[in-house]
């Protein structure tokens, strides 16, 4: 069956080819971004059903041996990945459908979306899948090069401004990436991870060191970790609120993807644990603090979205078989909430003409539905008991206590401390745009006569909504994935076997 | 095998040239300057691979050939580095066409923490009202500027 695992890349690929070529007909070209994307969703699905076993799935592509060909690896954190990632941009391309139909399409030009949604979809597939470090980079280059379309979108003033830093930030860790691969080839004689895996370990500790951090600091800047964080907020908000979400959801996702896969496979015993970890510190604390400060949704958003993050290195700098796994579960989390929270914030600008919290008030009664579907995610982020968020961040904090040391129990009380602050950050929002009376003369009343939300736009957040929710009833089974995902992660020998059994079969 | 070191060197020049023009706040030398450092680490990758003659099988004797996938790497990273610069361009003309200039702008957090200082500093002393934006020169010296002319 290995046959199905380039078929997430191609099918989104050859998807962004035809809507490419029917963008005069856009109920055509809606159809089959949504039908490419339902398939490569069942692919998904049925991937993560075969890796089950605990072998992962490998397809040389071209039929190239191993070291020289390019290959695809589909292990259970992959296929895990893909499917959350399927589900999602599935998801928000029928929201922004919903969007595009109730706005007649004027405000964004639908031509050039299918196709930069489709491709960046076919680039964070093929990021999960890659077995090489230059595939990983050609990932990152497509899944990128859609987004720079997809943020600029419409060259509105305030979308040059801030995609500028966007494109700019993303050029430069693009090309730490690339001067990382040179400096590993130069150093070992092969860029496939399998190979790296053994050869990087005979290298010195100090180059170690070196090529480690070169890698941590191109992803650092793509997962948005603090010191590394500052382009995020100024550049997520003004795009379209479908476009926000996906990237908020997804992008970074693919960048802690890509530390978690090069961690723990090329440098397991790795001396920069102990940075990933003040790193986490510093990123959860930072992000909140900015978070609470803000007065838009969107930015505050944006905020959490940073801090929550150091959640998932807080999983990866421990290292240990809970640590990683809490990690996979959280981001499983995130992406779903996050992406939700903010399709949620664009339907409170439709709703209430803005996303400023100074101008909002009331939606609770204006809106009782559009405030469930910002409550139970809000909720779910900050980590109430019933949530995904709370198990999540139960079992991070059950890592860092068997973990015991001194930093990890920094991190500890540095994880309570910004689950408290999410949890104030998200209830200002609640008591400020839903709770209090509808203030006299704000955009929220005048902007009630006559502005319904579009069924499907309710409906794919709802769907969402739905997913983030039912984690909960799932966690169980979702959790012996992950945790089987992070002991194969850390034992690194099926995925090497797995890569090289095509070699002598 | 050694490294060719004047190779070395050039890489040196390129990365420093590329990161000095990056800090630059005019969008056109920071395309210079992401060009120049791609540039160095596509001379990076070659030094990493092996030296010798064609690597095509019947012509140079398979020991003395040169690696081959360096050379595959760079032709993709210079496709890649092409789209990118001209995506950049494109913006660059875009905002020059909005705004009169393309310079990087403070963000809105930064311009409203400013305008704020500038407001206190107003309440302590009232002879300096002024508010200078560095973002915000003279447009001709911009427009100059975008025509890649030194200023």
């Amino acid at each position: 069956m290995t046959w199905l695992v380039p078929l997430p890349v191609i099918m989104p690929l050859l998807g962004a080819a035809l809507t490419l070529l029917i963008r005069r007909r856009p109920n055509l070209q809606r159809t089959v971004s949504v039908l490419v994307l339902s398939a490569t969703l069942g692919v998904a699905v049925a991937l993560l059903a075969l890796t089950a076993g605990g072998d992962p799935l490998v397809v040389t592509v071209g039929g190239w041996p191993a070291p020289l060909g390019i290959v695809l690896v589909a292990d259970r954190l992959a296929a895990l990945m893909l499917v959350v990632s399927a589900a999602v941009t599935l998801c928000v391309l029928v929201y922004s459908i919903g969007q595009g139909l109730a706005d007649g399409d004027g405000s964004t030009p639908v031509a050039v979306y299918h196709p930069a949604y489709l491709i960046l979809t076919a680039g964070v597939t093929n990021a999960f899948l890659a077995g090489d470090l230059f595939n990983l980079y050609v990932g990152f280059e497509i899944l990128l090069a859609a987004s720079y379309v997809l943020i600029t979108i419409g060259a509105t003033k305030s979308r040059i401004r801030d995609g500028t830093t966007y494109v700019v930030v993303s050029l430069l860790s693009s090309l730490i990436f690339l001067t990382a691969i040179g400096l590993i080839y130069a150093a070992t004689g092969t860029l496939n991870l399998a190979q790296l895996a053994g050869r990087l370990d005979a290298l010195p500790d100090s180059l170690q060191l070196g090529l480690q951090s070169m890698l941590l600091l191109a992803f650092g800047i793509k997962a948005a970790v603090f010191p590394l964080s500052a382009w995020l907020p100024d550049s997520y908000p003004t795009a379209i609120a479908p476009v926000t979400a996906v990237f908020a959801g997804l992008l970074t996702k693919v960048g802690v993807y890509a530390i978690i896969r090069t961690q723990t496979l090329l440098f397991p015993d790795g001396p920069a644990a102990d940075i990933v970890l003040v790193a986490a510190l510093l990123t959860m604390t930072v992000g909140i603090l900015g978070a609470v400060a803000q007065s838009d949704i969107k930015r505050l958003l944006s905020f959490t979205l940073v801090s929550h993050i150091g959640y998932m290195l807080f999983g990866i700098g421990l290292a240990s078989s809970a640590g990683l796994s809490g990690a996979i579960f959280y981001v499983v989390h995130h992406i779903i909430i996050q992406t939700t929270l903010f399709l949620a914030a664009g339907l409170i600008e439709r709703r209430g003409g803005t996303t400023t919290l100074d101008r909002l008030g009331g939606l609770a009664r204006l809106a009782p539905v559009l405030g469930v579907l910002f409550f139970l995610p809000a909720l779910n982020l900050a980590g109430i008991p019933p949530f995904s968020g709370f198990l999540g961040k139960l079992g991070l904090l059950q890592a860092g206590v068997a973990d015991g040391g001194a930093l990890a129990w920094l991190l500890v009380a540095g994880s309570v401390v910004t689950s408290l602050l999410t949890l104030y950050a998200i209830g200002r929002v609640w008591n400020l745009a839903f709770w209090s009376s509808p203030r006299a003369g704000t955009s929220a009343r005048t902007a009630a006569r006559g502005r319904v939300l579009p069924r499907l736009m309710v409906g794919s957040t709802l769907a969402l909504v739905l997913l983030g929710t039912g984690l909960t009833v799932v966690a169980g089974p979702l959790f012996d994935v992950t945790t089987r995902a992070a002991t194969e992660l850390l034992d690194r020998e099926p995925y090497v076997r797995a890569v090289f059994a095509e070699e002598s079969p | 095998m050694s490294p060719n070191l004047l190779l070395v060197i050039v890489v040196g020049v390129l990365f420093a040239a590329g990161v000095t023009l990056l800090l630059e706040r005019n969008l056109t030398r920071v395309i210079l300057g992401i060009t120049l450092l791609g540039n160095g680490v596509n001379l990076l990758i070659l030094l990493g691979g092996a030296y010798g003659g064609p690597p095509i099988v019947g012509v140079t004797p398979e020991p003395q050939m040169a690696d081959p996938l360096t050379q595959a790497m760079i032709l993709t990273a210079i496709v890649i580095t092409l789209g990118m610069t001209a995506f950049l361009l494109a913006m660059a003309y875009r905002s020059w066409f909005l705004t009169g200039h393309d310079d990087v702008q403070d963000d809105v957090e930064d311009r409203r923490i400013m305008a704020r200082a500038e407001r206190d500093q107003g309440l302590e002393d009232e002879d300096t009202p002024e508010s200078e934006n560095p973002a915000v020169e003279d447009p001709a010296a911009e427009d100059a500027a975008v025509e890649g002319a030194p200023r």
